[in-house]
C-alpha cells in the first residue's frame, strides 16, 4: 500500500525502563519547571493602571475634527455614511447662517451627526472616505454605558474640544497620532 | 454556741476545699477551651488564606499576577469570597434528601476540624505558674484517632453526593469513597513501619523522640529513616485530601464539579473550605510524623530555653511547625499546578498494585532491620 505522505517517520517505541516507569524523576523535572516560572516575568498587564502601547494605526472611537480656528470641518457630505459597511452613521445637513462663520468652516454643516458604537466595526472606512479630514478614529476605546441607547453617540459627544479654548483636552482627544506621523517622516 | 461555731467552721472548710477543686477544674476547662477555640480559629483563618495562597501560587506558577484588587496585594480576597458565598441563594434541590443534604457539608467540616485535637502544636508554655500543653488532647492512640476521623471524612463526600440525587454527584461520590478507602490501606501500612520504630501511637511521644536526635533534633527526624514510608504516606495524603493529581471526585471537566455540584451558597463554601482545612491538618500531620513536629532543626531546645526562657522557645517551636506546614501547603499547590489528573484505572492501579506492595515491603524491611539492631 502506498503511504499517504512522504514525510512520515517510524518512531521506535522502546518499553519504559525502570527510571521512567517510576515516574518520579519526570515528576520532579516537571516540578522544577513550574518552580522556575516563579521567577519569570509576569505576562499580566494590570489594565486600568497600565496600558499597552498603541499601534500608530490603532482604530478607536471616532472624533469629529475642528480646524486651527476651532471651526468644524464636517460639511455633511454623507460620504462616511455611504462608505460605512455597518451603516452605523446617520446625519442631517444644514446651511450655515451668515453669523456662524466662526463655527463651521464651509457653507454646509452637520446639524445632527450620530454614530451607533454598537453597530460600528471600527474598520476606519469613514476616515478614508472623508474628503475634509473631519472624521478620524482616535485612541479612546472600550466605551461603557448602562443602556444600548447610550451607545448611539451624538454630535456633542463626538466633537473634539476646541483647540483654542480647551487646549489640553484637545491634545488628549487628538492622541499620539500627530507624534506618530512626525516620527514616520 | 461552741458546737454551732465548730459546725460552721467545718462547713467553711468543706466549702473551701470544694472551691479549690472547682477552681482547678475551672482553669483546666478554661485552658482547654481557649486552646480549642484558638486552634479552630487558627485553622479556619489558615484555611481561608490557603484559598488565597492557592490562587496566588497558581498565578505565579503560570506567569500571572493573581488576585490583587481586594485590599493590599489582594489580601482581603478570601473575605470577599466568603461574603459572596454567604449572600448567594441557598438552593436545596426538590428531589434531594433534605436532611442528608444539609448534614453532608457539616460532616465534611466537622471531620476536617476534629483531627486537629491530637496534633501537638508546641511543647508546654508556662502561664501564671501553670504548665499549659499546646496540644488539645494527648491521646495515647493519637494516630489511630487520626485514622478513624479521616475515614469518617468519606461520609461527608458520600452523603453529599448521594443525597443530591444527581448522577454526576453520585458517580463522583462513589469514586471519592473508593479512592479514599483504597489509599487508606497504603497509608496505614506505611505508618506501621514508622510505628515499629517509635513504639508509640501518641503524636507527642513521636515528636519528642524525634527531638532527641543529633544535630539539635534534625538527625532524629523520621523522614531520614523512613524515606519510602514518607513518600507513600505523602502520596496517600494527596489522595485523601482529593487533591490533584487525585482529584477525581471533583474532576471539574468530567463530572461538573463532582459531589458538590448541587450545592450552593455557604454549603458549597463548607465543602471547599473543608478541603483546605484537610490540607492544613494533613500538612500538620506529615510535619509531625516525619519532620519533627515543633522541633527547631539544628537547635538544641533545652540549652536555648536556658538563655531565652521556656515560653519563647515553645513559641519558636510553634513557629517552626508552622513553617513546615506552610511548606507542605505550598507543596500541595505546587504539585497541583504541575501534574495532570490520573485516570481512574491508573489511580486504582497505583493504589492497589504499587503502593500497597511497596508499603508492605517497607514494613518488612523495617521489621528486619529493627530485629537485627536489637539482637
Amino acid at each position: 500500500m502506498a503511504s499517504l505522505t512522504t514525510r512520515s517517520k517510524v518512531l521506535e517505541q522502546t518499553p519504559l525502563n525502570l527510571m521512567e516507569r517510576l515516574y518520579l524523576p519526570s515528576i520532579f523535572k516537571g516540578m522544577a519547571i513550574t518552580f522556575s516560572h516563579i521567577f519569570k516575568k509576569k505576562a499580566t498587564i494590570s489594565y486600568p493602571e497600565e496600558q499597552r502601547p498603541f499601534s500608530p494605526v490603532f482604530r478607536g472611537l471616532h472624533v469629529l475634527n475642528r480646524d486651527e480656528d476651532g471651526r468644524e470641518n464636517c460639511t455633511a457630505c454623507g460620504l462616511c455614511a455611504v462608505s460605512c459597511p455597518a451603516e452605523a452613521i446617520t446625519m442631517e445637513a444644514a446651511e450655515r447662517q451668515p453669523n456662524e462663520e466662526h463655527l463651521y468652516r464651509e457653507e454646509k454643516y452637520a446639524a445632527k451627526y450620530e454614530i451607533n458604537m454598537l453597530r460600528c466595526i471600527f474598520c476606519g472606512l469613514c476616515e478614508e472616505a472623508c474628503p475634509k479630514d473631519a472624521i478620524y478614529l482616535s485612541e479612546t476605546f472600550a466605551p461603557s454605558n448602562f443602556t444600548r441607547k447610550g451607545f448611539i453617540y451624538s454630535k456633542d459627544q463626538l466633537l473634539i474640544p476646541d483647540p483654542n479654548t480647551e487646549k489640553e483636552k484637545y491634545q488628549v482627544a487628538k492622541g499620539l497620532r500627530e507624534v506618530h506621523k512626525k516620527n514616520k517622516k | 454556741m461552741g458546737q454551732l461555731q465548730g459546725k460552721c467552721l467545718i462547713i467553711q472548710q468543706k466549702l473551701k476545699s470544694s472551691m479549690t477543686i472547682l477552681q482547678i477544674d475551672f482553669f483546666y476547662f478554661l485552658e482547654k477551651l481557649l486552646l480549642i477555640g484558638g486552634v479552630i480559629t487558627f485553622s479556619l483563618v489558615i484555611a481561608m488564606y490557603t484559598t488565597y495562597a492557592e490562587r496566588k501560587v497558581a498565578a505565579v506558577l503560570q506567569d500571572r499576577l493573581g488576585p490583587n484588587r481586594a485590599g493590599p496585594f489582594g489580601l482581603l480576597q478570601p473575605l470577599a469570597d466568603g461574603l459572596k458565598l454567604f449572600f448567594k441563594e441557598e438552593i436545596i434541590p426538590l428531589t434531594s434528601n433534605k436532611l442528608l443534604f444539609v448534614i453532608g457539608p457539616a460532616l465534611a467540616m466537622i471531620t476536617a476540624m476534629l483531627t486537629s485535637a491530637v496534633i501537638p502544636w508546641g511543647s508546654t508554655v508556662n502561664i501564671f505558674g501553670r504548665n499549659v500543653s499546646l496540644q488539645i488532647a494527648d491521646v495515647n492512640i493519637g494516630i489511630l484517632y487520626v485514622f478513624g476521623v479521616v475515614s469518617l471524612g468519606v461520609y461527608g463526600i458520600m452523603i453529599g453526593g448521594w443525597s443530591s440525587n444527581n448522577k454526576f454527584s453520585l458517580i463522583a461520590a462513589v469514586r471519592g469513597a473508593s479512592q479514599i478507602i483504597s489509599y487508606e490501606l497504603a497509608m496505614g501500612l506505611s505508618l506501621i513501619a514508622l510505628l515499629m520504630m517509635t513504639g508509640s501511637l501518641s503524636l507527642k511521644t513521636i515528636v519528642e523522640q524525634q527531638m532527641s536526635g543529633g544535630w539539635g533534633g534534625f538527625l532524629g527526624w523520621n523522614v531520614l529513616y523512613q524515606p519510602l514510608g514518607f513518600l507513600i504516606f505523602l502520596i496517600c495524603v494527596f489522595a485523601e485530601c482529593n487533591r490533584t493529581p487525585f482529584d477525581l471526585p471533583e474532576a471539574e471537566n468530567e463530572l461538573n464539579f463532582g459531589y458538590h455540584q448541587e450545592y450552593s451558597s455557604m454549603k458549597l463554601g463548607f465543602y471547599l473550605f473543608a478541603e483546605y482545612i484537610n490540607m492544613f491538618i494533613s500538612s500538620a500531620i506529615v510535619s509531625t510524623l516525619f519532620f519533627g513536629g515543633y522541633d527547631i532543626p539544628f537547635v538544641n531546645e533545652a540549652t536555648l530555653a536556658h538563655t531565652l526562657g521556656g515560653n519563647v522557645v515553645a513559641l519558636l517551636g510553634v513557629a517552626a511547625l508552622l513553617a513546615k506546614i506552610v511548606f507542605f501547603l505550598f507543596f500541595f499547590m505546587w504539585v497541583r499546578w504541575t501534574i495532570p489528573r490520573f485516570r481512574y484505572d491508573q489511580l486504582m492501579d497505583l493504589g492497589w498494585k504499587k503502593l500497597i506492595p511497596l508499603a508492605l515491603a517497607n514494613m518488612l524491611i523495617t521489621a528486619i532491620v529493627i530485629l537485627w539492631l536489637n539482637k
